[in-house]
């Protein structure tokens, strides 16, 4: 009998059930996180106008780079004060 | 667990039958038992020795791998359950001296040297340590049904990067792990893009599937090291919709310790370290951190590199001083540098025989990289080969003065380079038009000496859009015993 040892991670990822959509976002805050990807502001900004219009608050945040992962200090703030978060890919 | 038992007092002695200076000492043996307590270990045939009345069966090694035999026969002496003497092969004297038989073995010849024991044959202290020993695999083992084909399974399972790959066997992985003494479980680095902690023992494992020898093992780990340092930004080199990809140059005395080739096409295939150390760091990345094209890996084109890209410098010959050495390493020290690269390009020029000349026609080249008219933040790694090194030795132009003078080169007015400037929409923004810009980042150049000693021809690998604190920066890092 062959056997061979499992060259993976062996990441067993922990099932987490995906949070309630918003039905609309009256009252609600939105995030707009920019990359820092070239063009991604001329993006958000056309967003954060649309929105604005619309009567919705609007908080801006960005990466200190695209190559990396956000920080996590990022992550916490954006998921402590926004209900929503609109991230931006550009170039 | 001790193999003598509690409270023993006489002599053990391992044999096997495949063995002339057993053969020849059965007689002695025969001797022995009516003087002695003995205890006869066999290793092939539980007959033979023939009348020996206490003869252990040891056909499956387990008591000569915990008694850590070498060689047969070799007799033991214990007093109360523990070692005192071991004796090797067949010495009358010694073997008189030991057994207090002044008369033992008359009609022997004095010596006669022993056959290795079958603990030690190819492939079997792997297989012993695995069955009897202290070293644990953590991995989780995948048990193949009879009519299963692993190399197929391999492929099914998303382990392979497209070329077949050598079955990750426990004796495998344990011969792999001799190359190195850090522990299997110590933690080599995080590996994007799952942020997956390493183990030595996982680096093991895809190192045998990418065809290393163990002795290659210390380099990987140490690209693996390397490549999980946050200067690199390996996670944003593997999501890049660019070219590039992890290159390894290794320096210093391991490259010719694992016999790395520096000469005729050594960034072409052929030599099994330089295939197959650069393809065990990529197959972690996809394997442990889950990087895998179309994934998160999300290139554009790609290159054939990405397979793996690992060379070492020619140093012995070299006139300049080495890339490590430039980097603040000592010769003496073997280490990693990764850059983040693309394809090789070509450069020829087989006229220039005055450095200028050669420097101006290198530098005409490595302005292109990325793109001829973006300047500043850029990086390459530049190997000039022996034939266009000795145009520099011949003039007496050390490493530094070629980095001056090939700086000069690469300074152009930020109005040549701007967008829209020669009717190239492509280029630096506006407000570099009255300012004078170089080339590359400081420290974005690395110039590497090696290759085949015919041909005057240079080679530039393009570095990555994203360099310095905005994306990776080269690294290196020392190779660990």
């Amino acid at each position: 009998m062959t056997n061979v040892l499992d060259p993976t991670g062996e990441l067993q990822p922990a099932q987490r059930e995906q949070l309630p959509r918003v039905p609309n976002l009256v009252g609600k805050t939105v995030g707009l996180l920019d990359i820092s990807k070239p063009r991604g502001d001329v993006f958000l900004d056309r967003l954060e106008k649309h929105l604005g219009d619309g009567g919705v608050a609007v908080r801006r945040y960005q990466k200190p780079t695209f190559t990396r992962i956000a920080p996590a200090d990022l992550k916490f703030q954006i998921a402590r004060e926004c209900d929503v978060v609109i991230e931006a890919l550009a170039d | 667990m001790s193999v003598i038992p509690d409270g023993y007092s006489g002599l053990l002695l391992v044999v096997k039958k495949d063995c002339n200076t057993c053969q020849l000492i059965e007689t002695a043996i025969a001797e022995l038992q009516q003087s002695r307590a003995l205890s006869v270990i066999s290793q092939d045939d539980p007959q033979f020795p023939a009348g020996v009345r206490d003869l252990k069966d040891d056909r499956e090694l387990e008591l000569s791998y915990r008694l850590n035999i070498e060689t047969v026969p070799t007799l033991i002496t214990c007093e109360d359950g523990v070692e005192q003497e071991r004796l090797v092969g067949w010495l009358r004297d010694d073997w008189r001296r030991l057994t207090g038989i002044p008369s033992l073995g008359e009609y022997l010849p004095q010596f006669s040297p022993g056959c290795g024991s079958r603990t030690v044959e190819p492939g079997m202290p792997e297989k012993l340590a695995y069955r009897f020993g202290d070293t644990i695999l953590q991995a989780r083992r995948i048990e193949l049904a009879e009519m299963e084909d692993v190399h197929e399974l391999m492929f099914e399972r998303g382990w392979s990067d497209g070329l077949p790959l050598v079955p990750p066997s426990e004796d495998r992985v344990l011969r792999m792990l001799s190359g190195t003494s850090r522990a299997p479980d110590e933690i080599v680095g995080v590996i994007p893009p799952d942020q997956v902690p390493c183990t030595v023992e996982k680096v093991a494992i895809n190192a045998v599937m990418a065809g290393c020898k163990p002795e290659y093992l210390p380099v990987v780990l140490a690209a693996v090291e390397a490549a999980c340092l946050d200067e690199f930004c390996m996670h944003g080199l593997l999501a890049t919709t660019f070219f590039s990809g992890p290159i390894i140059i290794v320096n210093g005395p391991i490259i010719d310790e694992i016999g790395m080739n520096w000469s005729t096409n050594a960034l072409g295939q052929g030599n099994r370290a330089n295939s197959t150390i650069g393809r065990a760091l990529q197959l972690v990345i996809r394997n442990v951190g889950g990087g895998k094209p179309g994934g998160v890996d999300r290139a554009a084109l790609g290159q054939p590199g990405k397979i793996g890209f690992c060379f070492p410098e020619r140093e012995h010959d070299s006139y300049w001083e080495s890339l490590a050495v430039e980097r603040g390493f000592r010769r003496e020290q073997s280490t990693v540098t990764l850059f983040a690269g693309d394809g090789v390009h070509g450069i020829a020029d087989q006229k220039s025989r005055e450095p200028t000349s050669l420097t101006r026609s290198l530098a005409m080249t490595l302005r292109t990289v990325k793109h001829g008219k973006i300047f500043g933040a850029s990086s390459a790694l530049l190997i000039v080969t022996p034939e266009h090194m000795r145009v520099f030795r011949e003039a007496g132009w050390n490493k530094a003065r070629f980095r001056e003078e090939l700086d000069k080169y690469l300074t152009l007015d930020g109005a040549e380079l701007i967008r829209g400037a020669s009717g190239i929409a492509e280029g630096m923004p506006e407000p570099y038009a009255g300012r004078r810009l170089t080339k590359f980042a400081p420290d974005g150049l690395l110039i590497v000496h090696t290759g085949g000693s015919a041909g005057m021809w240079s080679a530039l690998i393009g570095g990555w859009t994203a360099t310095g604190a905005k994306g990776s920066s080269p690294v290196t890092v020392v190779i660990k015993s």
